[in-house]
């Protein structure tokens, strides 16, 4: 047991993320990762949807026909995309406007129904739930650091925003990095967010590289990509 | 080479030719120095040094021999095109910025000279137009003269922000009183076909660039058909444009030697990695560009288009050459 745990959390957070590896969940891991509070409020609300969905998804797994299982998939998606966005809408309002139209388009992310399909809706409900929770947090990662980076390109900031998550005391985590009077205003931009996914990628693979070259006794697995096979 | 063997010398080598074009843009870089100042010429020192830098640090990372690709100029020669489009009087680490983007994103990350999918130099301005929209365009206004060395080093090191009267380059003032709702013929008071340009600045740089690209072409260095099909492309529906609509539209001379139009044609579209390779192809490709400058310049938000022409079509080359292979003899 020790061992699915293990490689669950291993899959979710490094191997198999879905953002780096599966390069799934785009649309929106591009879109909103301007600062990093937005992109961490969107991978909350993605990382609580894809527990949700797989746990559910699991439990039903014997009752659901497989001609109608994406259908079903679906549907169990778009009912908690629309519960975390109410609880969204009624306490965190300011952050549920910023992120707009991101929040209902979670249903469409890819990574969600890749996991219901791929994994939980062959797994028991307890390894479904801790797939779903370590994919999103591999997802959740990716887009603070995302955010981060471009957050501090763009505005020499870190954190700016945070009160919309944490309350009005959160005001004085906004750290200013870099003494920018207008930053690199193309990182804040969509090419931006290609660019800096694009060597969040390469960064993982020259990793994974190093770690495959290295000639010591550890038998780590390669990673799955296209680069390091 | 071997020695015994009668071979044939190839015609041109890499870094032959990237001297001559070098060459072929002094008339043009001198011009701009003597009409816009030191800072031209400040530029151009750091945009190279960086790119030879930031080639020899690439080519170490990715372990490869530095000395024969540093030897090539093709580094140098994308900085120096660079340069070329940024306005003086910039921060010294807006050049160096720039080059070290073009170099690593535009060269390097796609795997060195001859893989590049687009022209490093455009890359790098585009990417500094992108981020630093305000300073990008603020060309110092003709009737100051050129800056001293003194004033320009002050303001690369940040030390003094220059007054500056706000970019008078032909083309934003002809955008200016369009938005204005002047037609016009109020604004004709140059030089008799060229009436339409304020000054003669940005019509001898660009008769000058015309001039090297010419040079470049006798030399049989550039494919003639991308120059042409550039200006083709540009002259022919501004001629439209301008015949139909004459209070509205520039005229075609005016198109041809404003902005960045003959530096863009000759010296920048004709990048061999990075153009259309089969004849027609780089006629079309030429086109494109030419098309494109035109409908930027007079829709875009952008006050000239050269350099976000000369990338969309870098893009779209690998397709223009599958279209437009030579048919294999014999074959249908």
């Amino acid at each position: 047991m020790t061992s699915i745990i293990r490689e669950r959390i291993r899959d979710g957070l490094w191997r198999d993320n879905p953002a780096l590896v599966q390069l799934l969940g785009l649309c929106p891991l591009l879109a909103v990762t301007g600062t990093l509070i937005n992109g961490l409020a969107l991978g909350i609300a993605t990382l609580l949807v894809l527990l949700g969905s797989s746990t559910v998804v699991s439990l039903i797994r014997h009752q659901v026909r497989p001609e109608i299982r994406i259908a079903v998939f679906v549907l169990i998606i778009a009912s908690l995309v629309t519960a975390v966005e109410l609880l969204m809408s009624a306490w965190f309002h300011e952050l549920y406007q910023v992120l707009g139209i991101f929040v209902p388009l979670i249903v469409t992310n890819c990574a969600i129904l890749g996991r219901a399909e791929a994994f939980a809706s062959r797994q028991p409900p307890v390894v479904a739930a801790l797939d779903g929770l370590m994919m999103g947090l591999g997802f959740c990662a990716v887009l603070v650091l995302l955010g981060g980076m471009r957050e501090l390109l763009g505005h020499g900031t870190l954190l700016r925003g945070a009160e919309f998550l944490f309350g009005p005391w959160a005001s004085i985590l906004e750290i200013q990095i870099l003494p920018l009077d207008d930053g690199l205003l193309l990182a804040l931009l969509p090419p931006g967010a290609f660019i800096g996914l694009g060597l969040l990628l390469a960064t993982k693979n020259w990793l994974d590289q190093r770690r495959a070259q290295r000639p010591s006794g550890v038998t780590q697995p390669v990673s799955p990509t296209p680069h390091s096979s | 080479m071997h020695r015994s063997a009668p071979h044939l010398r190839p015609r041109h080598d890499v870094p032959r030719l990237m001297q001559t074009v070098l060459l072929a843009l002094v008339p043009g870089a001198l011009a701009m120095i003597w009409l816009f100042g030191w800072g031209v010429l400040l530029n151009i020192l750091l945009c190279a040094a960086t790119a030879l830098a930031t080639e020899a640090l690439m080519l170490r990372l990715r372990s490869r021999p530095v000395a024969p690709v540093l030897g090539d100029h093709s580094a140098v020669l994308a900085a120096v095109l660079l340069a070329l489009c940024l306005p003086p009087l910039l921060p010294w680490w807006i050049p160096v910025l720039g080059t070290f983007f073009a170099i690593v994103f535009g060269k390097h990350v796609y795997g060195g000279l001859g893989f590049n999918p687009f022209n490093p130099a455009m890359l790098g301005y585009v990417f500094l137009l992108v981020s630093f929209p305000g300073i990008m365009v603020l060309w110092p206004a003709p009737e100051l003269g050129p800056s001293g060395l003194l004033q320009t080093l002050m303001a690369s090191s940040n030390m003094a922000r220059i007054d500056m009267v706000s970019g008078a380059t032909p083309l934003d003032g002809l955008k200016t009183a369009l938005a204005a709702g002047t037609p016009i013929d109020a604004l004709r008071n140059g030089i008799g076909l060229f009436s339409l340009h304020q000054d003669s600045d940005w019509l001898l740089i660009n008769g000058l660039f015309l001039v090297g690209g010419l040079y470049l072409l006798r030399r049989r260095l550039i494919a003639w058909q991308i120059p042409l099909g550039v200006l083709l492309g540009l002259t022919l529906p501004a001629l439209a444009a301008w015949i139909i609509a004459p209070t509205q539209f520039a005229d075609p001379l005016f198109h041809l030697f404003a902005g960045g139009a003959m530096l863009g044609a000759f010296f920048v579209a004709t990048d061999p990695v990075s153009a259309a390779t089969t004849p027609l192809g780089r006629l079309y490709y030429g086109l494109g560009i030419g098309i494109l400058i035109w409908v930027i310049r007079c829709w875009g938000g952008y006050p000239d288009g050269v350099a976000f022409a000369v990338l969309l079509m870098n893009l779209a080359a690998p397709l223009l050459d599958r279209l437009c292979r030579p048919r294999i003899e014999g074959q249908p």
